[in-house]
């Protein structure tokens, strides 16, 4: 199982603060597609993606205990 | 001491600045993020900020050692509050302390530009009609790359 933290629209999208993906490991491209299928949340495309707190791209590999969270476009300040 | 975090709570610009405050210092600059009443002409009531909290704590640690590496005389602080902001609330305060003005003044800017790139902190903008999610205030595509770009130190 992997955990996967989602934020702004992605969280109020899905109506959750995280989701969990009953899967050992895998990319993060892979988690994208998983939670679109699951979801329908297209708007994980334009999310960036966090492992363990530091950005990670699409061939990051995810296994158990890593904490993911999809981060959209950021407008702080 | 902590000097880079969030904060639910009301900002205190004198406790950020008493952050960056030394004999070395000859020039303390501080930046003050408010929140603003009307964009392009629509009115905003209130705000919600919302942030992954332990990274942005992490982004913005990172953004102090990246001023440190461009100016190694700077100290810097930054406190970004979370939550929901009405119109002139404090949403960011950066202090940054140098020997010298010039350097404040740069250094400070670079970390406001950086927190709107790379620091995990949305705002959720409550219109008179409306709400949005904004997403990045550069107005570019996000991300090209897939991911933030870090920029050279140089």
């Amino acid at each position: 199982m992997i955990n996967i933290l989602l934020f702004a629209g992605l969280q109020e999208k899905v109506g959750k603060e995280s989701v969990q993906l009953d899967i050992e490991a895998g990319t993060i491209q892979s988690l994208r597609k998983q939670l679109k299928e699951n979801y329908q949340l297209d708007e994980i495309d334009t999310a960036m993606a966090a492992i363990n707190e530091e950005y990670a791209t699409d061939e990051s590999t995810v296994t158990l205990g890593d904490t993911v969270a999809f981060i959209p476009p950021v407008s702080g300040g | 001491m902590k000097k880079f975090w969030i904060t639910d709570g009301k900002v205190s610009i004198e406790e950020v600045v008493a952050l960056v405050t030394r004999r070395e210092a000859g020039a303390i600059n501080t930046f003050i993020g408010t929140v603003r009443e009307f964009t392009k002409g629509k009115k905003t009531l209130y705000l919600d900020y919302q942030a992954y909290i332990p990274m942005a704590e992490k982004k913005l640690m990172q953004i102090g050692e990246e001023i440190k590496k461009k100016w190694p005389d700077a100290e810097t602080a930054i406190v970004h509050r979370v939550g929901r902001l009405d119109i002139s609330d404090i949403a960011v305060v950066i202090a940054v302390s140098t020997p010298h003005r010039a350097d404040s003044y740069e250094a400070s800017r670079y970390a406001i530009e950086r927190i709107k790139e790379i620091v995990p902190i949305w705002k959720k903008e409550h219109w008179e009609d409306g709400e949005t999610w904004v997403g990045n205030q550069l107005e570019t595509t996000p991300y090209p790359k897939g991911y933030p770009e870090v920029k050279n130190n140089d």
